[in-house]
C-alpha cells in the first residue's frame, strides 16, 4: 500500500499532544524532530518534551528564524521531588533524599513519577503558550507503563492530590482531541511485529487514540533493473570480472533488503489498520539539524520525507 | 582463534552490555552458540527477547524461565546449549525464601503490597535480579559459561551496582526507622519519623503506607543475608573470568552511548574485553580497483541507464558504509587492543540456529 501523497501533517499533528512511542533503535528521537519541525514552519507554536536519557534533541532543533519551537527535558526523579515539595514536604525537603523518602514513595506508589510527567504535560496542553506540544516518549515496553501509569496508580491511591492528578491525566490520555499516540517504527520483521503488539496493547489498556504509524527509514535510493537485466546489461559491458562481480553482488544485497522491506510493510499494513507515513533513510550515520529540516520539508511536500 | 573467540575461552560470564534495539540479544545467543559449538556447556539469560529470538533457538512455546536445552546439530564433544529467560520477580521471591526464618515470614512478605512493588517495579530490581540469577547458574554444575544480555539501561554501571540497589534502600535511615521494633501502626512510631511518615500518607493515602510499613517489619532480620549474598554476585561481576562485551550498532548516538558505556567500565577498573558492532553496511566484491564508485568509467555507462543505475547503487551504499565506519571510530579507539568485530548487515532475517551461525561467521570466521 503506497502513502498517501497528500500532506500528512494533519493527520500526524491532530491533538494537542502527540507522545511519539516506539522501541529503542527505530528512531523516535528523528520522528518527534521532524513532527515538531514541520508543525513549527506551519505556523504552530511547539512545545518539545524530551524524557529521561541525554538530551539530544535541542542539537536536532536549533532556533529557526520566524519560528516559535522549544525543547524541555523532563525527568522523572527531579519532577517528583518537585511535586512533593509542592505538596507538603517543604519543611522536610532537604532530608528528602537522605533519608530515603523518595524512594519509598516510589516504590510504595509505583509509576507516580510518570503521572507526575503526564501533569507537567497536561500544564503544558493546559497553558495559551504552545499549541503542539510533542513527546520524545519512552521506549516501547516502557510506553505502556508509562501511559496506564494514572490508571494504575489512581486504583491503588483512593484519594488526595495524587488521585486528583490521576484523573487529570486520565481525561488528557482518553480525550483523541487533546492526546494521541504515534508509532514509529523501522520496516524491518521484528520491529514490525513488536509495532504491532504494542498498537494493541496501547488500544486496550490505555484507550489513546493511535494516529498514523510511521514507518523510519525507508530505502527510496535508486531504482535497480532485475535480476536477469543486471545479468544481461553486466554480460554485454566491458567491465573486468572484478567490476562485474561487485556491481552484481551490491544489486543483489539491494534487492533482498527491499524485498524485506516490502514484506515487512505488508505485515504492517495487514496487522495494524492505521495510516503509515514514511520517512526515507538518509545516507548518514546519524542526523544532524540540516537533515531534520530537510525530512522536515519533503514530509509536507510529498507525504514523504526524503 | 580471533579475538572474540579467545574472549569466551577466557570467560566464565560474559555480560553483553549496550543501549536498546542494537541487538544485544541477538549478539548473546550468536556467542552462546560459538561457545556451544566449541564444546562448551553455555546458557544464554535473556531479558526480553522479541518472539523471533526465542523462534531463533529453537524454542517454539518462547523462552521459558528455567533453562531449556537446545539441540544442535554439529558441536564437539560435551558442547551444550541452554537458553532461558529471566523471571524478575520469581527470582526475588526465591531470594526470601532462602533468607526468610521460616514459612510465616516468607509469606507475610510475598503477598505484602509494598514487596510485590519491589519484585516488580523498582528500578533496579530487574538488573539485580539479572546478577542474581547469573551467580545461581555460575554455581550451577550443569553450566560452565553464562551469557547474559543486560537490560536496555542508559547507564552500564545500573548492572554492575544493582546487588548493592537493595542494600542501600535498607540503610535509609526512614526504613530503620520504620524497622525498629514496634506492633505495627503509625501511632508507635518514633517522633523523628512521625512527620515524615504523616507526609506520606497524605499523598499516597494511608492503606498504601500501612503496607510499607508492615513490609519493612516482616523485611526486619534478613538485611543481613540479602548484603552478604549481594556482596558475592557482586565479587563474581568483578571477577577475571567475568568479562563485559559492549554491543552498538554503526550510529553516531549508539557509539556514543557505547562509548560512555565503556568508559565508565574502564573507569571501575572492569574493562572492556570486545566491542561488537552489529548491522554494518557491507562492502562488496573486491573493492580495491581505483573504480572510485560516483565515478565509474565513462564509457561504461554511455547509452545505459540500467549500467548507470548499478553504478550508483554502489556508491549509494558506500556513503552509508564510510559513514558509517566514521561513526565508530571513537568506539574502536577505546576499545583497542580488545578485539572490535563488525558483523554486515544481513540480506536476511534471524529466525533460526542457521542464521545465527551466518553471524558467527562473520564474528569469529568460518
Amino acid at each position: 500500500m503506497p502513502p498517501e501523497s497528500e500532506n500528512p501533517l494533519p493527520s500526524l499533528a491532530a491533538a494537542n499532544v502527540v507522545v511519539v512511542a516506539g522501541k529503542g533503535g527505530v528512531g523516535k528521537t528523528t520522528v518527534t524532530a521532524v513532527l515538531a519541525r514541520a508543525a513549527s514552519r506551519a505556523g504552530r507554536r511547539v512545545l518539545v518534551v524530551e524524557l529521561d536519557g541525554k538530551p539530544t534533541l535541542e542539537r536536532l532543533l536549533p532556533p529557526r528564524e520566524g519560528e516559535a519551537l522549544s525543547v524541555v527535558h523532563l525527568s522523572a526523579p527531579d519532577a517528583l521531588e518537585e511535586y512533593l515539595n509542592e505538596h507538603g514536604f517543604k519543611r522536610i525537603a532537604k532530608r528528602l533524599n537522605r533519608t530515603g523518602v523518595i524512594d519509598m514513595i516510589g516504590t510504595a506508589a509505583p509509576g507516580i513519577d510518570d503521572v507526575v510527567v503526564l501533569g507537567k504535560i497536561k500544564q503544558f496542553e493546559r497553558s495559551d503558550e504552545w499549541d503542539l506540544v510533542v513527546v520524545d516518549g519512552p521506549a516501547a515496553g516502557h510506553a505502556v507503563t508509562f501511559l496506564t501509569s494514572a490508571s494504575g496508580l489512581g486504583r491503588a491511591v483512593r484519594g488526595g492530590p495524587i488521585k486528583q492528578q490521576c484523573d487529570d491525566v486520565l481525561g488528557l490520555l482518553a480525550d483523541p482531541e487533546r492526546c494521541m499516540a504515534l508509532l514509529v517504527t523501522l520496516p524491518e520483521t521484528t520491529p514490525v511485529n513488536e509495532t504491532i503488539e504494542t498498537a494493541f496493547a496501547l488500544e486496550d489498556d490505555v484507550g489513546i487514540r493511535l494516529g498514523p504509524v510511521v514507518v523510519n527509514g525507508v530505502d527510496a535510493g535508486v531504482e535497480l533493473p532485475d535480476a536477469t537485466t543486471v545479468d544481461r546489461v553486466l554480460a554485454e559491458s566491458d567491465l573486468d570480472a572484478r567490476q562485474r562481480a561487485r556491481l552484481s553482488e551490491a544489486a543483489t544485497f539491494r534487492r533482498s533488503r527491499r524485498s524485506m522491506e516490502t514484506e515487512a510493510l505488508e505485515r504492517l499494513s495487514a496487522g495494524l489498520p492505521l495510516e503509515q507515513v514514511r520517512i526515507d533513510a538518509l545516507p548518514v550515520a546519524g542526523l544532524d539539524a540540516d537533515d531534520v529540516d530537510r525530512l522536515a520539508d519533503a514530509l509536507v511536500v510529498s507525504g514523504t520525507a526524503r | 582463534m580471533n579475538g572474540v573467540e579467545g574472549v569466551l575461552t577466557a570467560s566464565d560470564v560474559v555480560v553483553c552490555c549496550g543501549s536498546g534495539g542494537v541487538g544485544k540479544t541477538t549478539t548473546a545467543a550468536v556467542l552462546g552458540l560459538r561457545a556451544a559449538r566449541m564444546g562448551r556447556r553455555v546458557v544464554v539469560v535473556t531479558i526480553d527477547p522479541a518472539r523471533r529470538l526465542a523462534d531463533a533457538l529453537g524454542l517454539a512455546d518462547g523462552l521459558s524461565s528455567e533453562p531449556q536445552r537446545i539441540e544442535l546439530a554439529e558441536t564437539v564433544d560435551g558442547g551444550e546449549l541452554w537458553a532461558m529467560m529471566l523471571d524478575t520477580a520469581a527470582t526475588f521471591d526465591g531470594l526470601v525464601r532462602s533468607h526468610a526464618d521460616d514459612a510465616d515470614q516468607v509469606e507475610r512478605i510475598l503477598a505484602n503490597g509494598f514487596y510485590r512493588n519491589i519484585a516488580g517495579a523498582m528500578s533496579g530490581t530487574q538488573e539485580y535480579m539479572a546478577a542474581e540469577t547469573l551467580h545461581a547458574l555460575h554455581g550451577d554444575d550443569r553450566f560452565d559459561l553464562v551469557v547474559v544480555d543486560t537490560p536496555p539501561s542508559r547507564n552500564a554501571l545500573d548492572f554492575l551496582d544493582a546487588p548493592g540497589v537493595l542494600s542501600r534502600f535498607l540503610d535509609h535511615r526512614i526504613f530503620k526507622l520504620a524497622m525498629l521494633p514496634t506492633k505495627g501502626g503509625l501511632k508507635l512510631l518514633g517522633s523523628a519519623a512521625q512527620p515524615v511518615f504523616r507526609a506520606v500518607g497524605k499523598v499516597v493515602g494511608s492503606d498504601v503506607l500501612a503496607d510499607s510499613l508492615a513490609f519493612f517489619q516482616a523485611f526486619s532480620g534478613m538485611e543481613t543475608g540479602f548484603r552478604e549474598r549481594a556482596d558475592d554476585v557482586v565479587e563474581l561481576l568483578r571477577a577475571d573470568r567475568t568479562n563485559f562485551v559492549v554491543v552498538a550498532s554503526p550510529r553516531h548516538d549508539t557509539i556514543t552511548e557505547a562509548v560512555w558505556f565503556a568508559e565508565q567500565l574502564r573507569a571501575q577498573g572492569v574493562g572492556v574485553a570486545a566491542a561488537i558492532i552489529n548491522r554494518v553496511q557491507p562492502s562488496f566484491g573486491d573493492d580495491t580497483g581505483d573504480d572510485t564508485v560516483a565515478g565509474a568509467p565513462a564509457n561504461t555507462v554511455d547509452g545505459s541507464p540500467e549500467l548507470a543505475a548499478l553504478w550508483q547503487n554502489v556508491a549509494e551504499l558506500q556513503v552509508v558504509r564510510d559513514a558509517e565506519l566514521d561513526a565508530l571510530r571513537p568506539l574502536v579507539a577505546l576499545t583497542e587492543p580488545s578485539p572490535v568485530a563488525r558483523i554486515p548487515l544481513l540480506d536476511r532475517d534471524v529466525h533460526d540456529i542457521d542464521s545465527l551461525d551466518v553471524i558467527g561467521t562473520h564474528l569469529f570466521g568460518a
